[in-house]
């Protein structure tokens, strides 16, 4: 079977939640796109040449530089005329690390693109190495939780913020627990003309080690406990579009080998900085602040 | 410069992934109400809902049972796969 943007047949893992959102984003902009995908799970299982899932216009660029080509292609578009969305796709990896300057370039330059960072929060495809996505405590085999750490020691790096401080007219996080949502926001994209961003939550049932089936359960607890917020910055102006009930972290953590070292004061800590963050946010959003006007 | 150009779009579809399957979802036809919840989540694009009701493609389900979990109705059960 096939939808009109993907066929079955691709071998990403079962229950890969990251294959899932980036179906649901193309399923959103339409045939008429132009997607520049960085390597990683979503290259490699997708299209072993001479084969693909993909059915719409799709080029695999190297890890580092997924926004610069697309900056060049939605140029290259424009100038023959055309209007097709150029979405520049990519891992935590590719997007938040090894691909951020091009990334961070792309943005200030203002180039008419949809940026996608599809986050499993570590680096899949290589065998699930930490990245600046990866969240704190999680265990990975980079930062293997023993005797000596509790698995990562820094924080997420809060990518979403940084598009917003380049000055790009539309930032957006979805989760795909809450497609509809997803839809949304990629429209909405569509809609606005310069640099957008979609950091997209997918759960990995491999890299995180919880049971194929339950990927859309994570995507929606992560939300729900508030470790994953869901908001949007339109021309600088913070919208909330979920208020979670704030169902104790530690049912997001339950079921997950990569967490499963956590103490209850490491918990603590966690839910600490949740609500901390969320207090924040919420004083911004009440504030109406314009966040690109920050000095 | 261009490393290869693929024109037969989607032509993944020859890889028969439903060999990895250990358990097969099984749609209860008369609980299934066609809200089309499974196949929005179903990351392999192996359902469709054909007359108002889920049909699995298991040339290509990988048995990953998200369909079962996300079922409004729980017309969805899952089976041992036949050695
Ligand atoms: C310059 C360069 N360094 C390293 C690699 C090896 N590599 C391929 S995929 C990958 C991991 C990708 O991680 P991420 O972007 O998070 O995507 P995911 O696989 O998690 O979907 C790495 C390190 C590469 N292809 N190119
Ligand atoms: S390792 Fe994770 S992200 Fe990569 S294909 Fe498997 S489930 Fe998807
Ligand atoms: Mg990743």
């Amino acid at each position: 079977m096939s939808s009109e943007v993907i066929s079955s047949g691709h071998s990403a893992c079962a229950g890969c939640g990251e294959i899932m959102g980036e179906r649901m984003v193309l399923e959103a902009i339409g045939k008429d796109v132009i997607v520049c995908q960085a390597t990683g799970c979503m290259e490699v299982t997708t299209t072993p040449y001479p084969k693909t899932t993909f059915k719409v216009p799709w080029v695999h660029v190297t890890f580092e530089n997924a926004a610069s080509v697309a900056s060049g292609v939605v140029e290259a578009d424009r100038k023959l005329g055309g209007d097709a969305t150029v979405l520049a796709i990519g891992g935590d990896g590719g997007m938040m690390d090894i691909g951020f300057r091009a990334l961070s370039g792309a943005l200030e330059r203002g180039h008419d693109i949809l940026v996608v960072i599809t986050d499993n929060e570590a680096y899949m495809n290589t065998g699930i190495q930490r990245s600046s996505g990866t969240p704190k405590y999680a265990s990975t085999t980079t930062t293997p939780a023993g005797k000596v750490i509790p698995g990562k020691l820094q924080w997420k790096k809060n990518i979403a913020r940084i598009a917003v401080a380049h000055g790009a007219p539309y930032v957006a996080t979805a989760s795909v627990g809450f497609p509809q949502d997803l839809a949304a926001k990629v429209k909405k994209a569509k809609s606005i003309r310069g640099p957008k961003l979609i950091h997209l939550f997918t759960p990995c049932p491999v890299g995180w080690g919880f049971d194929s089936s339950k990927t859309v359960y994570y995507a929606k607890k992560a939300v729900e406990t508030g470790l994953w917020p869901l908001y949007e910055v339109e021309h600088g102006k913070l919208k909330i579009d979920q208020k979670p009930s704030f169902a104790p972290v530690e049912e997001y953590f339950k079921g997950q080998k990569r967490y499963k070292h956590l103490t209850p004061e490491l918990i603590a800590e966690i839910e600490k900085h949740v609500k901390d963050r969320w207090a924040e946010l919420e004083k911004q959003e009440a504030a109406g602040i314009n966040l690109q006007l920050l000095p | 410069m261009v490393g290869g150009i693929i024109k037969d779009v989607g032509n993944i579809s020859s890889n028969k992934t439903g060999s990895w399957r250990t358990f097969r979802p099984v749609v209860d036809k008369n609980k299934c109400i066609g809200c089309g919840t499974c196949k929005m989540f179903c990351p392999d694009v192996a359902i469709e809902i054909v007359d108002g009701k889920a049909i699995i493609d298991y040339d290509h389900c990988k048995g990953c049972l998200i369909c079962k979990s996300v079922c409004p109705v729980g017309a969805i059960s899952s089976e041992e796969e036949a050695k």
